[in-house]
């Protein structure tokens, strides 16, 4: 039986729902109004809501500072060259892990999933020669492979959960019909776990654009991301809110704006097989 | 071509046993079908056929070709799922084509064949849908389709019709049995179903924990069970198995007799009883029958004109060239 959903309930549900996505979306919405005050204004106590002088005159001062296209750029290749080797990687591996399970499969997710609870930090310093060793600080192949890495566990859990929902009866349909192994793959798996691939693919490409540990510790000028775009506006002394602010908003622009044209897809996605 | 034999073939799953050594040959075009209860491994066995399963021990050639460790793909073999198992992504028509897709045929050929097999199962208008937009009818038509574009050397069907309604199963068992007359193939059918293996089958192999309890054509198998099991299990409504003093009468440990092998009297009769449930089919009446020969109650087979009235006495003859005889590890004595 439906539950009765009466008009009290619908308000109440509908009043937190809009509670909470406030609460998620102020940081976001005060970084931008923020970025578009002077900088007295940013500091101003009481804070200004929105009667203020608007002034674009930080988005001014950050584009003659450094070069804004040559940060997103190098931030487009990092995210999206980590998510598609990630990806290449991930599908075989979630496959051989979903149909011809071991005794140790359970485990072995664990164990990869328990990488992620090691503080990054730990790790500084044999990354950080492994990195000097082979040349790669200051690159964006050493980054691609370092943000690779570290979300490869979340990446083939994500599609290890998409793949079990697909029926194994279907992939041995394939392989009776004289679908090899890369063909199975191909034409049978990876079709039908398109949401599920989607989304996984999304959520990491944000993931790694976020990424600011290991991007502001192994890069210097060359390879630079957004995100040491915007550290390196924020300074010891001196007022800086309202240039860090622009920063930021240009940095997080367009990953907004991917999530806004993508979130039914990534809705799909993360809700995939939920209902038949 | 499509003769498979199967050679001491073995399959265990960790430290259980599912099939122990097991031998079994199937000969070009037959309409073998396997049957039992369920987790009797006929589903398993039809798997190992396949290459779905790998065999523990044993061989299994494939047209005198040695296929144990061939993969499936390779097989040249086709399947029918229970699930139907439709590529949920493709068309109809890519669906029937994949199999050709994968065997690298050029795109006249396949379309010749696509359509080809679409005329026969009467799928031609549905070509452009997706399975998710067809009958659960027109969803094992596809599935069939799928199978015999390729012209696989035996068809293997894994309960194909356990999914739809009963009506749909009666068409579509005639379907499968028409297929078989024509192309000749040889196929493999699972089934826990015995009336599906009495009316398709040339050949039905009876299971039970993975142990073949009786190969042979469906009368065979009817008039001469080789054990009670086999006795109780093809035939329906099922044989009366008859243990105790009855049964030392014909110096046996167990008789068994069909309903439709007893007759039924008012009047008199070999075993006195008490007439229970009837169940009126129309053309049939079976009565279930308490009487002294028996503890548990004999079904009788009448046509469908008598009437009894529950709780009346009645007399029930069993014909004496249809009473089965069997030992006291129940295999039947000649």
């Amino acid at each position: 039986m439906a539950r009765a959903v009466t008009t009290r309930r619908k308000v109440i549900t509908t009043a937190a729902a809009w509670a909470i996505g406030l609460l998620i979306f102020f940081p976001i919405y005060w970084t931008i109004l923020t970025s578009f005050k002077t900088e007295a204004q940013a500091i101003n106590d009481p804070p200004l809501f929105f009667f203020f002088d608007w002034t674009l005159e930080n988005y001014a001062v950050v584009q003659e500072r450094s070069d804004y296209m040559r940060f997103l750029w190098n931030s487009v290749i990092i995210a999206g060259g980590s998510t598609v080797l990630g990806i290449l990687i991930a599908i075989p591996a979630a496959w051989s892990m979903a149909f011809v399970p071991s005794r140790r499969t359970k485990d072995i997710l664990l164990w990869m999933l328990s990488t992620k609870m090691l503080p990054a930090v730990g790790v500084l310093y044999p990354i950080s020669l492994i990195f000097v060793e082979f040349n790669l600080l200051d690159t964006r192949g050493g980054l691609i492979a370092v943000l690779m890495l570290i979300n490869l566990p979340i990446i083939v859990w994500m599609l290890y959960t998409y793949f079990k929902e697909i029926p194994v009866d279907i992939l041995e349909a394939a392989r009776m019909d004289g679908a090899g192994l890369r063909e199975e793959i191909l034409y049978v798996l990876t079709p039908m776990a398109i949401p599920g691939i989607a989304s996984t693919i999304l959520l990491n490409f944000i993931l790694a654009w976020n990424e600011a540990f290991w991007t502001l510790n192994l890069t210097a000028a060359q390879a630079a991301p957004l995100t040491a775009f915007i550290a390196s506006y924020s300074s010891p002394e001196g007022l800086f809110f309202a240039k860090l602010s622009a920063a930021s908003t240009m940095a997080i622009a367009p990953i907004l704006i991917l999530g806004w044209f993508s979130q039914k897809q990534l809705v799909r996605g993360l809700t995939f097989g939920a209902v038949k | 071509m499509g003769r498979i034999q199967l050679d001491q073939v073995k399959k265990t799953f960790g430290d259980v046993t599912v099939i122990p050594p097991l031998d079994l040959e199937i000969e070009d075009g037959e309409f073998v079908v396997f049957v039992g209860p369920s987790g009797c491994g006929k589903s398993t066995l039809l798997r190992l056929i396949a290459g779905l399963e790998d065999t523990t021990d044993g061989t299994i050639m494939i047209d005198d070709h040695d296929a144990t460790r061939v993969p499936p793909a390779k097989r040249g073999l086709a399947m029918v799922f229970q699930s139907y198992a439709l590529y949920p992504h493709m068309s109809v028509r890519k669906n029937i084509a994949f199999p050709l897709r994968m065997a690298k045929l050029d795109q006249a050929e396949i379309d010749r064949r696509v359509d080809g097999a679409a005329d026969v199962l009467n799928l031609t208008d549905y070509l452009d849908r997706r399975p998710g937009q067809l009958s659960g009818g027109q969803r094992q038509r596809v599935a069939i389709g799928r199978a015999i574009v390729r012209e696989p050397a035996a068809f293997l069907f894994d309960e194909p019709l356990s999914n739809l309604d009963a009506a749909l199963r009666v068409g579509m068992r005639l379907e499968i049995s028409e297929l078989h007359k024509r192309l000749a193939t040889t196929m493999i059918y699972v089934t826990h179903d015995q009336v599906e293996a009495m009316t398709m089958a040339d050949k039905i192999v009876v299971l039970q924990a993975g142990v073949i309890e009786q190969v042979g054509s469906p009368l065979e198998l009817y008039r001469r069970p080789r054990n009670t099991f086999v006795a109780g299990f093809i035939g329906s409504p099922k044989m009366n198995l008859i243990a105790g003093a009855e049964a030392a009468k014909h110096s046996a440990a167990t008789i068994g007799v069909r309903p439709e092998h007893i007759e039924i009297s008012e009047t008199e009769g070999a075993w006195k009883g008490t007439v229970g449930v009837s169940e009126h089919l129309g053309s049939d009446t079976f009565f279930h029958v308490q009487c002294e020969a028996s503890p548990e109650p004999l079904t009788v087979r009448a046509t469908g004109e008598v009437s009894l009235s529950y709780g009346g006495e009645v007399h029930l003859t069993p014909r004496p060239e249809h009473i089965h005889r069997f030992d006291g590890q129940g295999l039947r004595i000649d």
